[in-house]
């Protein structure tokens, strides 16, 4: 067997192991970095839009979401205080039901009381659920769903939460 | 009042199995192998191994059999683990069929060639995988067994000591014999006594954490609470005085700190844990002559290889010592290539625990930066699996054998390496070795299975979460 071989099997070699480590390495990746949920909210978002996209190509993907759309939800009062939800596109249900996004600890909210949602121009919207005590937003009682500005306070029972940038 | 949502809990969505991944990495994870023994074959001989084909088919038939019942049994398991094992397994084999292709080793009496019964043992391993996952359905069974476990793991670990069973292998006593094989039972004994700690410390853990007066910034924890740690430090050092094993001792007391430490919370337990073996082994190396000899070899080799008595034990781990070093000197950055080295002349335990250096002269330091970086990554899988896993006692469980496995490695890496001093322990997956292989098997299964039902979606919740009413708000 040649010497020359030899060393390109030797390196070769080498090169198989490591690159078995990396595609380990990358398998676990997706365990650390963003929920199959974000994956899929900016996967809708580019879908939504798909002109928008193809004029800007290199954009990232902030970029591609509304300018000026709110990036977080915040509870301001009730005993979930200064809790926030990152928005990415997802449905965020709040009530007291054990799988709700965000679970009321609160006596006056209902199992299933509301839902915020983004639609296809990517506008946030709350829209109650039939609840019995009501969703307020900026004090009127909700009866349809209802865009949701920057700022605007939704008051759950004794929970307000609202939207942030 | 139904309402259709497009997510509920974040995570809970269609979870992947990864079983394909899996698959994947395993078909990889066995082509490697090949690779590695067609490169030692056409180094040595200068043709294609004769029995490369049967080899590669005996290896590709264990993982395939394995990944059926992982896809069978454990639907959700983490996809990493037995991808990694089957590689370092795989590789194990090239390097002692490698080994046994020695003639300086096979003029040797002592020596006899390993490769087709690690080969039949890693088959063995693989059967006792399977018997685990498809028997153990949940691993918080295992919990009703803490104290018979705790009993069974001590009976495991004095077993050598047994006259007539117990053997003696280059001072070490940790092996018996039973009709023709010797077994390790200590390779056994870590993963019936991580049952009983992640048992014990689940229930005793708050009474631990808790309980404490603060001193000098640590916690201390009251007197009557300390008895357990000085039991399991008493049952260790009683190890390395009588079965002369450095190895299987720090195991098992590093093991129960560690599963101490993730249980409480508490840095002290760690400082306390260090001093007490520390001071343990300060004391028994005063007086046990085996242990002074692996410290000589370990200060410095070459030196006392001229101040040893000759024939002694001393001169015996000196000189292997050296040869190590030697060896993991010779392979430099990028090694010497399967096959072309000259590990062969640490000669004893060329093949088991110094198996090691034949990984660093042939693969050199890129090598053996990835072989640690396989281990790495089974025990980050394995921490991995403790923190996603719901319940108390896996959770606890899955870090005392990830644990265990880390601790192994580092004892015997570093013991190779001249880092701490030499232990008879072995190199999981690598070494030649049955009970090792085998008990490693078991312990990947049983990662497996908390993996499975740790990432396994979370079931619906209960139908009436809110037994009470809304109150309605009177205006």
């Amino acid at each position: 067997m040649s010497e020359l071989t030899l060393t390109v099997m030797r390196l070769g070699f080498l090169a198989v192991l490591w690159l078995f480590v990396i595609v380990a390495v990358q398998v676990i990746r997706s365990d650390l970095f963003g929920t199959r949920v974000t994956q899929r909210g900016s996967r809708r978002n580019a879908d939504a839009r798909p002109q928008q996209a193809a004029r800007q190509p290199a954009a990232p993907a902030q970029q591609r979401q509304r300018r000026g759309a709110p990036t977080k939800l915040v509870v301001t009062e009730g005993s979930l205080n200064g809790t926030t939800v990152a928005l990415q596109g997802q449905t965020i249900t709040l009530g007291r039901a054990h799988d709700s996004t965000i679970v009321l600890d609160d006596d006056y909210a209902s199992s299933r009381h509301a839902r915020i949602y983004p639609d296809r121009d990517g506008q946030w919207i709350v829209e109650d659920l039939g609840s019995t005590n009501g969703t307020y937003l900026n004090r009127t009682r909700l009866t349809t769903p209802t865009p949701v500005p920057p700022g605007a306070p939704i008051r759950i029972g004794k929970t307000v939460i609202e939207l942030r940038k | 009042m139904s309402v259709v949502t497009n997510t509920t809990t974040i995570g809970a969505i269609d979870a992947p199995s990864r079983r394909n991944t899996e698959l994947l990495l395993l078909a990889f994870a066995v082509a490697i192998p090949v690779f590695a023994y067609l490169n030692v074959g056409l180094a040595l001989d200068g043709e294609v191994p004769s029995g490369m084909l049967g080899y590669g088919l005996g290896l590709g038939l264990m993982a395939s059999v394995a990944h059926i019942v992982v896809r069978k049994f454990a639907r959700y398991a983490d996809p990493l683990l037995l991808p990694l094992a089957t590689l370092l397994n795989g590789l194990g084999l090239v390097l002692i069929w490698r080994l046994d292709q020695s003639p300086r080793l096979n003029a040797r009496a002592d020596f006899a060639p390993q490769a087709t019964n690690q080969l039949v043992y890693s088959a063995l391993g693989i059967a006792l995988f399977v018997g685990v996952l498809m028997i153990l359905k949940d691993h918080r069974v295992l919990q009703r067994f803490t104290y018979i476990s705790m009993a069974a793991a001590m009976v495991l670990l004095l077993l050598p000591l047994v006259p007539g069973l117990g053997a003696d292998v280059f001072g070490a006593k940790i092996w018996i014999r039973v009709g023709g094989f010797s077994i390790q039972p200590g390779e056994f004994a870590k993963i019936v006594i991580a049952v009983f700690f992640s048992g014990y410390l689940m229930v005793k853990r708050d009474a631990l954490a808790l309980a404490s007066r603060r001193f000098m910034g640590l916690y201390l924890p009251r007197g009557r609470d300390l008895g357990p740690i000085l039991t399991i430090w008493a049952m260790s050092l009683l190890i390395l005085v009588f079965e002369n094993d450095l190895g299987t001792s720090l195991l098992f007391f590093g093991m129960f700190v560690v599963m101490l430490y993730v249980a409480t919370e508490r840095t002290s337990w760690i400082v306390m844990g260090l001093l007490m073996s520390a001071g343990g082994a300060v004391v028994v190396a005063q007086f046990a002559s085996h242990v002074q000899s692996r410290v000589a070899a370990w200060l410095d080799p070459f030196g006392c290889l001229e101040t040893a008595p000759p024939n002694s034990n001393m001169i015996n781990a000196c000189d292997q010592m050296t040869q190590v070093l030697m060896s993991f000197g010779a392979g430099g950055t990028l090694g010497t290539g399967l096959g072309q080295g000259n590990s062969d002349l640490i000669s004893f335990a060329a093949n088991s625990d110094f198996i090691f250096a034949t990984v660093g002269e042939e693969l050199g330091l890129t090598g053996v930066m990835a072989f640690l970086l396989l281990y790495g990554l089974i025990i980050e899988r394995g921490i991995r699996t403790a923190l996603a896993a719901r319940d108390p006692f896996g959770k606890l469980f899955a870090v005392g054998l990830s644990g265990a496995f880390a601790l192994q490695v580092f004892v015997v890496a570093g013991g190779v390496m001249g880092l701490i001093p030499l232990t008879g322990m072995t190199m999981p997956f690598l070494a030649a070795g049955g009970s090792s292989v085998i008990a490693n098997w078991a312990l990947i299964g049983i990662l497996i299975r908390i993996s499975d039902t740790a990432r396994r979606p979370a079931p619906a919740p209960a139908p009436s979460p809110d037994a009470e009413m809304t109150q309605v708000v009177r205006p």
